[in-house]
């Protein structure tokens, strides 16, 4: 009897659905595309090295540990190193010496994901990993922030901050006393903040874009609506009630949900699968801890900015989360 | 429309030529009767080597409460008992009979004429029932007359037929509910009778709206029976999350649907049902949805038990060059079976044969933790937690996560992107927890 | 700066100081009194904790033997561990037949073909509920290693070639992990015979024969020639399957002979009697 005559014998269901890992990561790797392309816009062709050496080192990486230290078949294809290494470009400033980024390449892939035992088993999420070793190995590299300009080195679209970023600035002045109005006339216009006209990593600077790209995961259902809202709102409400407090202290909760890397945290670094609880309880109670977190150390702590800190202390909770946040049952006993 | 509350996926129908009529499949030269068709303790052969037998004549008994017996199919002369591989792939006892023309026993009423009057009494109807040999023809196979003796601290309120149909390719009920909705209305009617309820509705999924239309259109005339059209999703025919859908009302963990008021019917039970009360009919052909997209022109056939599954597909034009699987039964439910040996049997819905293609299992890649399953599950538990502390051989772990709840009606793995097998490891995990628990009450 | 540094390193020895005075002085105060002869035993047993005893571990059997002088002992220790805890305990060696674990199928991939090919879940118990085995034996062995993932000492392999399990003689203890695992209860502990050789019946099928041949060149069809040739009256043949009483067993090898399927087994294979194993399990090796 010739090989493929024999049928097939296996356990039900005979069917699948049509997701799978690969489309997954590749969606979002779609959805990374307009951050991505705004930062080439305002950082020019150095946003452009920065992200290609970023994504090979970890491509690389990924590839050389798979294949020598755990002998498996290869995993690139699942595109997950991909995402790791854009998300990591896009949280870095775009002049950051290349080697400082292949070293948070490494320490992304290698350290954060693989010593895990790789792809789905890292409690923290790699690239913001990678981001928060080199903020804490290179602070003066990884916070001196570039203005952004027009495409190709042209000239300063705007009087923008040359670096520091807009939460950077509100810190320090804010130490001084001078009051939040006054700091605010001094920062660039909200709508500016609003499509990227500001000095900040690569991928964080434009809220529309990321935006864009959280849409596009939201339709593709690769994300739900819970971790992204719930962040952003309880971030929202929580400087909103410090703000009411005592508005010369504190900054208005626009300013905070415009600057730094909120959105980008938002959308697409505590929605990462691995490092998310399961449940939509689950993911609102890691959503609002991110949010208040973020608020938290952005105003009280050493850092201006805090998403990744709170991104990174939620994912350590997640499996606490998971246990206590059980999906809702079809009918409980007695 | 009505659906039931959390869970649930939605594989693509795959509904193949509904609007075909039924064919009634030639008698084989040679049947195979499984002793055992039904859910319970096993049957006992009663005809031996040489015992001529018409259809209809009893081939089985089986004493045991949770039993049910096996009418022949054909008649003609018995060849020999032996074993054959079923629909689980292994061998299991069958009457071998050689077909001799098609003679029926003399008390069969076979004329076309629907009777709608109910003369029998409720323990009447029960009894003839169990003769007839009438089990649940969803696919479990349950002995129908055990579900019309409800313990005596329950009562039923209602009868809910499941019309539903959820499991993509399969028409046979379908088919059923267009050509014989009135025979479906009266068995119903018989059902209620013997359960002494009041109310009876009728679940169809929208994909079906020529059933629901003509299935309302003749409930008109049955006072107490009504249709409700219910969204498509997956598992939407599952007991427990039909009863959701159409009362609303969930059976509590480790209880049956008695527990809630509600006894549960598929369609194709009523009609044979009805043809046991009304026309003395035992059980002794259904509708078998052959089907797949290979399959030139899927049919529905009428076919005798005990037709081989390899003459199902000779009269759909033999079997696909590039056939890489064969199960019987539904996508997500049905068993794939070795050889097309095996033979029809009262809970076999359908014959599907998937291509090379389709056949195989996709790459597996590690758990992403992305909570698909979860979200998926229609009991609300969690696949990845069971499966992963099985494979671990944590079984109390396995048991703290309720496994026991799980239906295997495969949404979780359906559903997985990363393509694992799921639904293997928790049935392998219930399957070791149910042998732990009853261990430990048999302390 | 040098006074930081002698400050911090003066601060440290003096809490090390502190902290080892309290700890020694709480483990000398809550000390558990226990036979010295505990860790002495525990260190001669194994030491894999298989469980195959039913205890805990090997050191909850190293209490059980030290309290108990009647106790039998650990069921995979081999003559060297049985002396040592004799030594240690003052007891005479107690003297037990090794044992081995041996497979009962033959089937595999070489003398079985396989009629369907399973996808999925690599586990014998799970492949066993959709499946008799590819080859449609009912009662032959899955191949998908529940045995071999049991193992604790690392003795018991897959074959790539024949698809069944092996025990490796050097490392298996004959405790009995497998002989559990296996939900065909395929694997049997029997005496090792290494010189003799071990004769068991390599076949587990109860179908009757002209079934049992469909599926498997090497099954047992039931023929009972084993049983009239044994001159101890060691084989008894129920349900179509004979078996060789381990306990009567000579190790003749009359019946091995006489077995017209090859089923009738013996191992560690005898070279005169090789030629009497079928040719395809010598293409094997």
């Amino acid at each position: 009897m010739a090989e493929n005559t024999k049928w097939v014998i296996s356990g039900a269901p005979h069917v699948h659905g049509p997701e799978s890992v690969t489309k997954i990561m590749w969606g979002v790797v779609i959805a990374l595309i307009p951050s991505f392309l705004v930062s080439v816009y305002f950082f020019g062709l150095q946003a452009l090295l920065l992200t290609v050496v970023t994504v090979l080192s970890c491509l690389l990486f990924e590839f050389i540990i798979n294949r020598f230290c755990f002998k498996r078949p290869c995993s690139l294809g699942d595109g997950s190193a991909m995402i790791t290494g854009l998300l990591l470009a896009l949280n870095l400033p775009s002049d950051l010496p290349l080697w400082m980024a292949i070293v948070g390449a490494f320490v992304a892939i290698g350290i954060a994901k693989w010593a895990y035992g790789g792809l789905g088993q890292n409690p923290f999420n790699p690239a913001l990993v990678g981001r928060v070793f080199l903020l804490i190995s290179f602070p003066v590299a990884m916070t001196h922030w570039p203005a952004p300009k027009a495409l190709f080195g042209g000239t300063a679209l705007t009087d923008a901050l040359s670096g520091a970023t807009p939460l950077g600035f509100a810190k320090e002045a804010l130490k001084t006393g001078m009051p939040a109005s006054e700091i605010a006339n001094s920062l660039p216009a909200y709508s500016d903040l609003f499509f990227g006209n500001m000095a900040g990593s690569m991928g964080e600077i434009s809220a529309i874009a990321i935006l864009l790209g959280g849409l596009y995961m939201l339709c593709r259902k690769i994300i739900t609506w819970h971790i992204p809202v719930t962040f952003l709102g309880s971030a929202f409400i929580f400087s909103g009630i410090l703000w009411l407090c005592s508005p010369d202290k504190f900054m208005d909760p626009v300013f905070h949900l415009l600057t730094g890397g909120i959105m980008l945290g938002a959308v697409f670094m505590a929605t990462d699968m691995v490092t998310s609880p399961m449940t939509a309880k689950g993911k609102i109670i890691f959503g609002i801890g991110c949010g208040v977190l973020t608020v938290l150390i952005r105003t009280f702590g050493a850092y201006p900015e805090g998403v990744s800190f709170a991104i990174l202390i939620m994912n350590a909770l997640v499996p606490l989360i998971n246990r206590g946040c059980t999906p809702k049952r079809f009918a409980t006993s007695k | 429309m009505k659906t039931f509350n959390i869970g649930g996926v939605h594989p693509h129908d795959n509904k193949l030529n509904t609007e075909a009529p039924v064919k009634e499949l030639p008698i084989p030269q040679q049947v195979c009767v499984m002793v055992s068709q039904h859910l319970g303790a096993p049957s006992q052969p009663i005809v031996k080597k040489g015992d001529k037998v018409k259809v209809g004549t009893v081939l089985t008994q089986n004493d045991a409460f949770l039993g049910a017996v096996v009418h022949s199919p054909v008649s003609g002369t018995v060849n020999k008992i032996a074993d054959i591989p079923d629909a689980s792939n292994y061998p299991k006892p069958a009457i071998f009979i050689d077909v001799e023309g098609d003679e029926w026993e003399e008390s069969i009423d076979r004329s076309p004429e629907i009777k709608r009057e109910i003369e029998l009494d409720a323990p009447a109807i029960i009894q003839k029932v169990k003769d007839m040999g009438i089990v649940g023809m969803g696919g479990a196979c349950f002995p129908t007359h055990v579900k019309l003796m409800p313990p005596k601290d329950a009562k039923a309120e209602f009868l809910l037929l499941n019309g539903v149909e959820c499991e993509p390719y399969l028409t046979c009920d379908y088919r059923l509910m267009l050509d014989h909705a009135e025979e479906i209305m009266i068995g119903a009617s018989i059902l209620m009778k013997a359960l002494d309820v009041k109310q009876a509705i009728v679940g169809i999924e929208a994909n079906k709206p020529k059933a629901i239309e003509h299935m309302s259109e003749v409930a008109k005339s049955f006072p107490g029976i009504s249709v409700q059209a219910l969204k498509m999703k997956y598992p939407q025919g599952a007991e427990k999350q039909l009863i959701k859908a159409l009362t609303g009302r969930a059976v509590p963990s480790g209880k049956l649907p008695i527990n809630v008021g509600c006894v549960v019917d598929n369609v194709a039970t009523c009609y044979a049902v009805y043809q046991a009360v009304q026309k003395n009919m035992p059980l002794v052909q259904r509708t078998v949805t052959v089907t797949g997209p290979s399959i030139k022109e899927p049919t529905n056939f009428l076919a005798r038990f005990g037709t081989p599954v390899s003459a199902f597909l000779e009269a759909v034009g033999g079997i696909p060059q590039d056939t890489g699987k064969v199960i019987s039964g539904g996508p997500m439910m049905g068993k794939s079976i070795m050889s097309a040996e095996a033979t029809s049997v009262k809970g076999m819905s359908g014959i599907l044969v998937l291509p090379e293609s389709e056949a195989h299992r996709n790459n597996v890649y590690p758990c992403i933790r992305c909570g698909k399953c979860v979200d998926a599950c229609p009991m609300g538990l969690e696949p990845y937690l069971i499966a992963a502390s099985t494979a671990a051989k944590n079984f109390e772990q396995t048991e703290k996560a309720r496994v026991m709840d799980c239906i295997e009606c495969g949404c979780c793995q359906f559903t997985c992107p990363s393509n694992r097998s799921l639904l293997d490891n928790v049935k392998l995990g219930k399957a070791t927890v149910g042998k732990i628990i009853r261990a430990r009450n048999a302390k | 700066m040098n006074e930081t540094i002698i400050n911090s390193i003066w601060l440290l020895a003096a809490l090390g100081l502190v902290l080892a005075l309290i700890l020694y002085f709480v483990a000398q105060k809550f000390k558990v009194e226990e036979d010295p002869r505990i860790d002495l035993v525990a260190d001669a047993l194994p030491g894999a904790n298989c469980g195959a005893c039913g205890k805990a571990g090997c050191r909850d059997m190293a209490v059980q033997i030290v309290n108990d002088p009647a106790y039998t002992g650990c069921p995979v220790c081999n003559e060297e561990n049985v002396a040592r805890i004799a030594e240690i305990l003052g007891r005479v060696p107690e003297k037990k037949d090794p044992m081995i674990a041996v497979v009962r199928c033959k089937g595999g991939k070489v003398n079985t073909e396989a009629k369907a090919h399973y996808e999925g879940l690599q586990s014998c118990s799970y492949a066993a509920s959709v499946m008799p085995t590819e080859s449609g034996c009912p009662f032959g062995c899955l191949g998908f290693g529940d045995c071999t993932a049991v193992c604790a000492f690392d003795a018991l392999h897959i074959n790539p070639q024949t698809g069944l399990p092996e025990a490796d003689p050097e490392k298996c203890t004959a405790c009995g992990a497998c002989a559990k695992a296996c939900p065909r209860t395929i694997i049997e502990i029997r005496k090792r015979r290494d010189e003799d050789g071990r004769v068991y019946v390599g076949c587990m099928n109860k179908q009757k024969g002209v079934y049992s041949a469909k599926v498997c060149k090497v099954s047992c069809i039931g023929c009972g020639k084993c049983v009239k040739t044994c001159p101890q009256n060691a084989i008894t043949l129920d349900n179509n399957l004979a078996y060789v009483n381990d306990a009567l067993c000579i190790s003749c090898q009359a019946c091995v002979d006489a077995c017209p399927t090859h089923a009738m087994t013996i191992m560690p294979l005898d070279k005169k009697k090789a030629k009497a194993e079928p040719e395809a399990a010598a293409q094997t090796i």
